[in-house]
C-alpha cells in the first residue's frame, strides 16, 4: 500500500515537473523525436535494402560453362564440387537443349521464320551450364574465383556490379545512420540531463524540506527519473505515428516515379517494419530518458 | 507531563564544530536533554545555536565529539540511515519553509507522503492535526493567504503529524508579532505536556522569562549557563 502510494505520487510529481519546466521538456522531447524519426527513416532504408538484397540474392545467379571436351561425368563432378560450397543455396543444370529452347523463347517471340532458319541446328550446342544461386551475395566474388579455377570450367558469368553495389550501399547506409544516430542520442541525453538539472534547481527548496522531513534518496529522485522516462517515451511515440503515416505514401511515390525499376524496388509491408521498429524505438526513448535523468540525479541529488 | 530524570534523549559529549573558513561555531559542548523536557537555547547571532540544530538534524558533521539522539549515535550513522533518523525529529523554522504552490492540507500531507504513508492515513491524520492547531477551516488555503502565525501553525502541524518524539524549533517566533508568538509558544507547551521533547532556539526574552523552562545560554560557541526554570540571562554573561 505504502509503496503503491509512493509510486503513484512519484509519477504525479514527474508529470508536474514536465509541466513546470515545459520549455526544456519540449526541447528534450523534440530532440528525441528528431533522433528517433531519423532512426526510423534509417531503419526503413536498411530493412528495405536488406529485403531488396535478399530478393536480389534469389534472382542474381552465377552461370558456369564447361570446356567442349568435358564429358557428362566430368560435368557431374564439377556440379558436386560447386554444390558442396557453403555459400551455394541452389544449383541447377541447364543442358544445351534447354539453353537453346530458353533462348528461342526469349529472343524469337512471334518470329517463326527466323526461328525456322536454324532448322535442327543448336548454336548453343556447347553451352550446357550450371545456374547457381548463392545464399549470401557478398560471397559471390570468392565463389566465382573458386569456380574459375576448377579444371574443365570454360567461363563463369556473374553480375558483380549488382551484387557488390547493393552490399556496399547497404554497409554505407548502416555506417552513416549509426554515426548520425549516435550523435543525436548524445544530444538527447544531454538535453534531458539539462532539463532534469533545471527541474532540480527550481525545486531546491522543496528538496531541502523533503530531506529535513526524512525523505529517502528514492523518494526524492524518483519524480526526476519518471520525468526523464516520460519525456523519452513521448519523444519516441510521436515519430512512430508520423513514420507510420508517411511510410506507405513514400513507397507509393517511389514506385510511381521509378516504375521502370519495379523488379528491384520491392518494399516491406508497413506492419512488418513496425513489428520491430515500435519496440526498438520505445526502448530507445525510455532508455535515453532513464540514462539522462539517472546520471543527473546521481550528480545533483545526494541526500 | 514532566520530564523523566536520567532518561536522556539528546546527549552531546565534547562536541566541537569548526567551519572550513576557520570559524569555531561550537567548542567542546557537552549537554544532556531528558526525554519530555522543554529547553530554550538562547544567545546572540554567532553563539552556535543554529549550528547545534544543524548538528542534531545531521545536516553537518561535528569536527569532534559524539552526539546521541534517541539512543542512536548520530555521528556514527551511515548515509542510508539518515532519512529514517530524521523522521524521529519534527522541525520548524523562523521562515516557516512551506511549499508555496501547495495548500495547507498538501503541505501537512507532504510530511506523511515523504515517509511513504498511504492516502488513507493521510486523509485521517492531516485533518486531525489541523484541528488541533486551530486550522480546521484553512485546509484549502495557500500559504500566501495566511498570516504569519497561521503559517507557523501549519509548519508545526507538518512537523508533528508524524508524531516525532523530539521537536526542534529554530526561532519559531522570529517573524511573528507578540500575540502570534504567544499562541505558538502555548502550542509548543501543549505538545510538550503530551510527551514530546521540545528544544526551542530563540531570541525572544519575554517568552523565555515568562515560561520558566530550562534555559541553555550560548556565547561564541560555548555554553555559559544551563538553568532549570531560568530566564533570558544572556546580558549577564
Amino acid at each position: 500500500m505504502t509503496n503503491i502510494s509512493t509510486f503513484f505520487y512519484s509519477i504525479k510529481q514527474g508529470v508536474k515537473n514536465i509541466h513546470r519546466n515545459r520549455m526544456f521538456s519540449l526541447a528534450s522531447m523534440g530532440t528525441i523525436t528528431a533522433c528517433l524519426f531519423m532512426f526510423g527513416i534509417f531503419y526503413f532504408l536498411l530493412s528495405n535494402f536488406q529485403f531488396m538484397i535478399r530478393n536480389a540474392e534469389g534472382s542474381v545467379g552465377v552461370t558456369v560453362f564447361f570446356e567442349k571436351e568435358v564429358e557428362q561425368a566430368g560435368i557431374d563432378a564439377i556440379g558436386n564440387m560447386l554444390a558442396a560450397r557453403p555459400e551455394v543455396d541452389k544449383i541447377e543444370f541447364v543442358s544445351a537443349e534447354e539453353a537453346w529452347e530458353k533462348f528461342k523463347e526469349e529472343t524469337f517471340q512471334g518470329e517463326e521464320n527466323l526461328e525456322a532458319s536454324f532448322g535442327e541446328d543448336n548454336p548453343l550446342a556447347d553451352s550446357a551450364s550450371y545456374e547457381i544461386y548463392l545464399n549470401d551475395i557478398s560471397k559471390q566474388a570468392g565463389f566465382v574465383k573458386y569456380a574459375e579455377e576448377i579444371e574443365g570450367v570454360r567461363q563463369v558469368n556473374s553480375s558483380d556490379t549488382t551484387a557488390q553495389g547493393l552490399t556496399s550501399f547497404n554497409v554505407l547506409v548502416g555506417y552513416v545512420s549509426a554515426a548520425i544516430i549516435i550523435i543525436l542520442l548524445a544530444v538527447a541525453v544531454f538535453l534531458i540531463s539539462t532539463t532534469v538539472a533545471t527541474g532540480i534547481s527550481v525545486r531546491k527548496d522543496e528538496i531541502a524540506i523533503m530531506r529535513l522531513l526524512g525523505a529517502t534518496d528514492y523518494f526524492i529522485r524518483a519524480p526526476f527519473i519518471v520525468e526523464g522516462i516520460l519525456i523519452g517515451f513521448t519523444g519516441a511515440v510521436l515519430p512512430l505515428f508520423v513514420l507510420y503515416f508517411i511510410y506507405n505514401k513514400v513507397i507509393y511515390y517511389v514506385q510511381d516515379k521509378f516504375g521502370i525499376l519495379s523488379n528491384i524496388l520491392t518494399f516491406l509491408d508497413v506492419s512488418v517494419v513496425f513489428k520491430n521498429l515500435v519496440p526498438i524505438s520505445l526502448c530507445m526513448g525510455v532508455g535515453i530518458g532513464f540514462v539522462g535523468s539517472y546520471l543527473t540525479v546521481r550528480k545533483h541529488l545526494r541526500v | 507531563m514532566a520530564y523523566i530524570e536520567n532518561n536522556p534523549i539528546i546527549r552531546l559529549e565534547n562536541v566541537s564544530k569548526t567551519y572550513p573558513a576557520g570559524t569555531k561555531a561550537l567548542q567542546d559542548l557537552s549537554l544532556t536533554i531528558q526525554k519530555g523536557e522543554f529547553v530554550f537555547v538562547v544567545g546572540t547571532s554567532g553563539s552556535g545555536k543554529s549550528t547545534l540544530i544543524k548538528l542534531l538534524l545531521k545536516e553537518i558533521e561535528p569536527t569532534s565529539g559524539k552526539i546521541e539522539v534517541n539512543g542512536q549515535e548520530v555521528t556514527a550513522m551511515k548515509h542510508k540511515q539518515v532519512a529514517k533518523y530524521r523522521r524521529k525529529l519534527g522541525v520548524v523554522f523562523q521562515d516557516f519553509r512551506l511549499l508555496k504552490d501547495r495548500n495547507v492540507f498538501e503541505n501537512v500531507a507532504f510530511a506523511l507522503r515523504v515517509v511513504g504513508k498511504s492516502n488513507y492515513t493521510i486523509r485521517r491524520q492531516v485533518p486531525a492535526i489541523l484541528t488541533i492547531m486551530g486550522l480546521g477551516d484553512k485546509y484549502a488555503s495557500f500559504p500566501r493567504q495566511l498570516s504569519g502565525g497561521e503559517q507557523q501553525r501549519v509548519a508545526l502541524a507538518r512537523a508533528l503529524v508524524n508524531r516525532p518524539p523530539i521537536l526542534l524549533a529554530d526561532e519559531p517566533t522570529g517573524n511573528l508579532d507578540p500575540r502570534n508568538s504567544w499562541e505558538i509558544m502555548k502550542l509548543l507547551d501543549e505538545i510538550n505536556k503530551k510527551g514530546t521533547t521540545v528544544v526551542v532556539v530563540t531570541h525572544n526574552s519575554d517568552i523565555v522569562d515568562a515560561m520558566q523552562k530550562r534555559v541553555i545560554t550560548m556565547k561564541k560557541g560555548v555554553m555559559v549557563s544551563d538553568e532549570q526554570k531560568g530566564g533570558y540571562s544572556y546580558d549577564k554573561h
